[in-house]
């Protein structure tokens, strides 16, 4: 990695997915140097998770090709995956950087042949499907992996997989001997996009998640719609692989709560209508697909609201007002059964479904305030752009800044770009 | 004189290709079916020896057509990376060998397949040209903003930090827009608890100390022509002098208008203590800190109520279909005014369906809210009546479930946003012509099978007058809103170096208006910047090329002119095509609609295209081997399909498939070319079309889908069936489903039997 140049004038951005990825490639094609960190082996990010986007219901991967494409062509983007962020120091105009790459014991030669794969038995977790799925110890990410390069997970280094998968090589691209590796930088300005993870619902008592089977987060609800993901593209449920059909989402699971996320993580209510349309699309006009939302407010904002009209005016969807109090679970069916009370008109329930989806929050990937350099963070943890600290040049752009959907993530991320730019000539301007 | 074209062919034999496919054979289809004057096998092509190997030869051996016979053209593109030639790739691994069974009886055919790929590419280099920046650009990299509100003075300030000089234009005697008007704004920073002070004085006086922005105040846009990087843009001022300006690019922050609270006569608009939450701010502001009074009788309030979504959030006639997004922070907001100038004991009660406070900043703030004791109440209005001294509000209690009513000092009305746009150019629903100055906007001719602007008629006054020749202002999406169609390109616009930012855009509030000024400050720079050295905006960025056409073929049909999805291309006084460089976004769909096939890239023309598919060696009648030929979309069809080589999924054999920039860029003479020589079977494969289209170039899959309807007669006269031709909406996700679309088309040829015209 010796070759990696870096100065005043490059750009920094931390985090690969697709608030990141926007940042780097608006910011290179304005004419700028930037480095893209990444610290999974792939771009891509939670959007690469997604089996559909709303309102258009259209495929995060065809977004996710063109920006690739214009990232790995463009020779003012070096992308750096497997790394993270160790240290960063300084001011705006002048940041010394130290970087730690986590070694993926292929190198630049790998051909994606896969014959590494083919080689080796040992199987592990697979990350990108919430471990709901196991893959080979060598691995391609996912099939839209950039760079298209495997990996070896660092569990199987000196045991006979790891020779297996290094003989199997026939380009020399397998190199068991790689170590994590250390590098320091000097940029000008920093954009920081790393992005959410989803909150963890096993801290939501009530609702069980870590004690039911057929209890499942929103986003793994995303895999399980994936041809290639844990249930080969089918809503089946975990318990016993039956498919599941009526569905209960539950809204605000984890946000707009004291004991959990104070704030409203604003994606949720439409990710939950759109989950909806994954029935009809499984089911048809199947009569016994139906889901229901149980929801505090529906938050579709601005123009979603007709997204929102539409999925009232599907039969198969039904809304209760409520925070669900407690899930309990059939013992025999194993089916969850959702107690609480709806407040429009005070009725208790005690509902139950084959599936429940919670729609979890985003909770920052990185609190704001262990980034350093004076990076504000807000009440619920993510970077507060409007700090009083104008002479920072690290910049928050997407879900780092707050709780957004991919539209406003990618919008945000254009701002910083700018935000970043406005410093990388600034400094520019003094040296000339 | 251009240069010679030398080919050269590399072929590489890693990742199983030797051991599947018989390279010395490909060697000599290279040599005597592709031409190639160097041909050379690698067994590690991608390598730092195989790349250099092909530099070599690029550097000593004049070889300046490169044709790699490997992997996919997505992968290993940063190895196979050359300047100054044309890189062609036979898609060997991922096209051939991963996607066909290694047995014995399949390896006829997979190497047939493998040898076809390898005339395809080599006949492809034979036309590609590299292509060289267009001479015709500018340098401008000045950026007009039009509007002076919130979102037009963020725009400007933040491309004058950057280092861009800025042409401000607002219409009105004052900068601010409705940001002058507010009392306070929703606080935009931690801890998000009370309102804050709008700033604006702040702003507008950073914007007159700044020597990058000049502001041209009561000032309107009267001709606007040109392209990024040289646009040429007439200023009139009220007092009637034009200037002309020259800029880079343009940024259209319009804003918005509320929409009439009259039209809701229920609500009581009219009686002088119902007014809108635009008044409420003048109100609170003349206040002065003390006590808001009402209108009516200069009372102090001591009860308010804010009616939320009104004429929102409804399909009924008359009402918008969408909110304002920002009601609710703004109705907590005004409580708080409340709460502080006329006491905690004042009533403040916000009635919502739901209520929207999203994100951080607004469930803080929401909270804070509830702290002062601000009354939420879910429930929908029916009616706003005077009751003797105060105003009664009747509504449904969703939470109780019964009918009741309030009584309060003053109602708030929360009315929604309206875009500041010009005429549509594209619109086709007839909108309200009461206006005496409606303007009748008639297309003078209508293609065939296109969908043409319909003859619409307009009441909206233009905002840039674009001298196009697709109407004189920005498309609209949804609502009348000039937002992008897509998701992860919020900026993607449908005339390249005009952006549109703020409330114009989508509805929003301040802190978004100011996110949304600052990222299209970012486009336009970059749009500008691209320009002046001739490279395309997205999604092609960096593409050198662009359509040119030859004068003498062309009959004027303007096709080109009508389907160009940006509007790109004019028309002169006889009615030639005139391009605009800086405008084409390199989608091909002016090629896909030329008769007369005179349009071209240097990169991708019809020869580029149509030798491939003649390359293709079609076996005799007798043979049984069918031909099948795919067009697919490079963006999403093309990766599906190497997606399902990654997991070796097999299809037909007897297919090529033929990446295209966009199913727009398809000319049907390729069709009927590889009808007459005797292919079996034609599939197109595309973004989805319609209302929520996924098609990148917006509007080539749609347009190919209205071209092929028509094959039908090619395929009459042929005397052929019509299931030979079939097109198809393919997204990047249907890795199992492309292939399968190819093996029903063999199924189908099987059924149907070959083609006759194979020579």
């Amino acid at each position: 990695m010796t070759d990696v140049v870096a100065t005043n004038q490059t750009i920094l951005v931390v985090g690969g997915g697709i608030s990141g990825m926007t940042a780097a490639i608006e910011s290179a094609e304005c004419g700028k140097d930037v480095i893209l960190v990444e610290r999974n082996p792939s771009l891509g990010g939670r959007v690469s998770q997604l089996y559909r986007y709303f309102p258009k219901l259209c495929k995060p991967s065809c977004g996710q090709e063109i920006n690739q494409r214009r990232i790995m062509a463009h020779p003012r983007v070096r992308v750096l995956t497997m790394t993270e962020v160790d240290k960063i120091e300084g001011e705006a105009g002048n940041y010394s950087v130290t970087l730690k790459t986590a070694p993926r014991y292929v190198n630049e030669k790998c051909t994606a042949c896969g014959d590494c794969a083919e080689a080796i038995s040992a199987e592990v977790d697979d990350p990108h499907n919430f471990n709901m799925k196991k893959h080979k110890a060598a691995y391609l990410p996912t099939n839209m992996a950039a760079p298209q390069r495997y990996v070896l997970d660092p569990s199987i280094i000196g045991t006979e997989d790891a020779e297996k998968a290094r003989a199997a090589c026939k380009y020399d691209a397998i190199d068991l001997d790689m170590q994590e590796e250390s590098l320091s930088l000097n940029v000008g300005a920093v954009i920081w996009a790393t992005g959410f993870k989803p909150y963890d619902a096993a801290k939501i008592q009530p609702y069980g998640y870590d004690r039911f089977d057929n209890v499942v987060t929103n986003m793994e609800f995303e895999r399980m719609m994936d041809p290639f993901g844990p249930t080969g593209g089918k809503l089946l449920r975990p318990s016993d692989g039956k498919e599941a059909k009526k569905i209960a989402f539950i809204q605000c699971a984890g946000s707009r709560d004291r004991n959990h996320l104070k704030h409203c993580s604003r994606f949720c209510c439409m990710a939950s209508l759109k989950q909806t349309t994954y029935l009809t699309e499984a089911y048809g006009d199947d009569d016994d697909a139906s889901a229901t939302i149980y929801y505090i407010d529906i938050r579709a904002i601005d123009r979603f609201e007709d997204f929102y009209q539409k999925v009232k005016d599907d039969k198969k969807v039904s809304f209760i007002k409520s925070k669900v109090a407690n899930i309990t679970q059939d013992r025999e069916s194993k089916n969850p059964i959702l107690h609480g009370v709806n407040t429009e008109g005070y009725h208790r329930y005690d509902d139950e479904y084959d599936l429940v989806v919670l729609a979890v929050g985003m909770d920052p990937e990185v609190k704001a305030d262990e980034i350093g350099c004076k990076v504000a963070a807000n009440t619920s943890g993510f970077i507060d752009a409007h700090a009083d600290d104008a002479g920072c040049g690290i910049f928050g752009a997407g879900c780092a800044t707050d709780a957004l959907d991919v539209n406003r993530a990618v919008q945000n991320s254009t701002a910083a770009s700018l935000k970043a730019i406005q410093v990388i000539n600034k400094t520019a301007g003094a040296e000339a | 004189m251009a240069d010679e074209k030398k080919i050269g062919a590399y072929i590489c034999t890693g990742c199983g290709i030797g051991d599947r496919l018989d390279a010395k054979q490909l060697e000599m289809t290279a040599q005597r079916d592709g031409k190639a004057q160097v041909v050379k096998t690698h067994e590690f092509l991608c390598s730092a020896d195989g790349v250099k190997t092909i530099q070599d030869d690029i550097d000593n051996d004049g070889v300046n057509r490169v044709v790699i016979c490997a992997c996919s053209r997505r992968a290993k593109t940063d190895a196979f990376a050359f300047d100054g030639v044309t890189l062609s790739r036979a898609n060997l691994r991922e096209g051939v060998i991963w996607v066909r069974p290694d047995s014995d009886e399949a390896q006829e055919t997979t190497q047939e397949m493998a040898d076809d790929y390898v005339r395809m590419a080599c006949a492809e280099a034979k036309y590609l040209d590299v292509p060289e920046p267009n001479e015709n650009h500018g340098n401008n990299l000045r950026i007009l903003v039009v509007g002076g509100g919130i979102t037009g003075m963020t725009a400007a300030l933040e491309s004058a930090r950057a280092g861009y000089d800025v042409l401000l234009v607002e219409k009105g005697p004052e900068l601010g827009g409705w940001m002058r008007k507010l009392h306070k704004r929703i606080p935009d920073r931690a801890p998000f608890d009370e309102p804050m002070d709008t700033g604006i004085d702040d702003l507008v006086a950073a914007i007159e100390a700044s020597d990058k922005i000049t502001v041209a105040l009561n000032s309107r846009i009267a001709r606007t022509s040109g392209a990024p990087g040289q646009f040429s843009v007439d200023i009139a001022t009220e007092s009637g002098s034009t200037t002309t300006e020259n800029v880079g690019a343009i940024i259209q922050a319009t804003g918005f208008k509320l929409h009439d609270p009259a039209a809701f006569p229920e609500f009581g608009y009219g009686n002088a203590d119902v007014i809108t939450s635009a008044e409420l701010e003048e109100l609170a502001s003349a206040a002065d800190g003390g006590p808001i009074k009402r209108p009516s009788d200069g009372k102090e309030v001591k009860a308010v109520a804010f009616i939320q979504d009104v004429g929102q959030n409804s399909t009924e006639v008359g009402k918008l279909r969408y909110d304002s997004g920002a009601g609710d922070l703004v109705a907590i907001k005004q409580a708080m005014y409340f709460k502080h100038h006329n006491g905690d004991d004042c009533d403040t009660t916000i009635i919502y369906d739901n209520l929207r406070t999203p994100g951080t900043a607004g469930e803080d703030f929401y909270r804070s809210g509830q702290r002062k004791e601000v009354i939420f109440t879910k429930g929908a209005v029916s009616k706003v009546d005077a009751a003797g001294d105060t105003l009664k509000v009747s509504f449904h209690d969703k939470i109780l479930d019964e009918d009741t009513e309030m009584e309060a000092d003053l109602v708030v009305l929360d009315m929604g946003m309206i875009p500041v746009t010009g005429p549509d150019p594209y619109a086709t629903l007839e909108i309200d012509t009461d206006d005496d100055e409606a303007e009748v906007v008639e297309e003078e001719e209508k293609e065939d099978g296109v969908e043409a602007e319909n003859p619409v008629e307009v009441s909206v006054e233009s905002i840039l007058n674009l001298d196009y020749r697709q109407g004189t202002d920005l498309p609209q999406l949804k609502f009348g809103f000039l937002d992008s169609h897509f998701i992860c390109f919020p900026y993607e616009t449908r005339r390249t170096g005009i952006y549109a930012a703020g409330p114009v855009r989508r509805p929003m509030d301040i802190g978004q208006a100011i996110d949304d000024a600052t990222g299209a400050a970012l486009k336009a720079i970059q749009a500008a910047e691209n320009a002046q050295v001739g490279r395309a905006a997205h999604p092609r960025s960096g593409d050198l090329s662009f359509p040119t056409f030859r004068k003498e073929g062309c009959t004027q049909c303007k096709r080109c002119t009508v389907e160009c999805p940006f509007g790109a291309i004019d028309e002169d006084e006889e009615g030639y095509p005139q391009y605009n460089e800086g405008r084409c976004r390199r989608c091909g769909t002016c090629m896909g609609a030329c008769p007369v096939r005179v349009i071209s890239f240097k990169n991708y023309s019809v020869e580029t295209i149509g030798q491939q598919l003649k390359a293709v060696d079609i076996p005799d009648e007798f043979d049984e081997k069918p031909r099948l030929m795919v067009l697919a979309c490079e963006n999403d069809a093309y990766p599906a399909l190497d997606m399902a080589a990654m997991n070796r999924i097999e299809y037909s054999a007897f297919v090529r498939v033929i990446p295209v920039r966009c199913l727009g860029s398809v000319n049907t003479i390729w069709i009927t070319d590889a009808l007459n020589s005797g292919y079996d079977g034609i599939i197109l494969m595309g973004c989805k079309k319609g209302d929520d289209y996924q098609c990148h170039f917006v509007k080539g899959s749609e347009i190919a889908h209205m071209r092929m309807s028509k094959i039908d007669d090619t395929l009459n006269q042929l005397n052929l069936e019509k299931e030979r031709v079939a097109t198809y909406e393919v997204e990047i996700t249907d890795i199992e489903r492309a292939p399968k679309l190819i093996n029903d088309m063999a199924a189908t040829i099987e059924e149907i039997g070959m083609s006759p015209f194979k020579f």
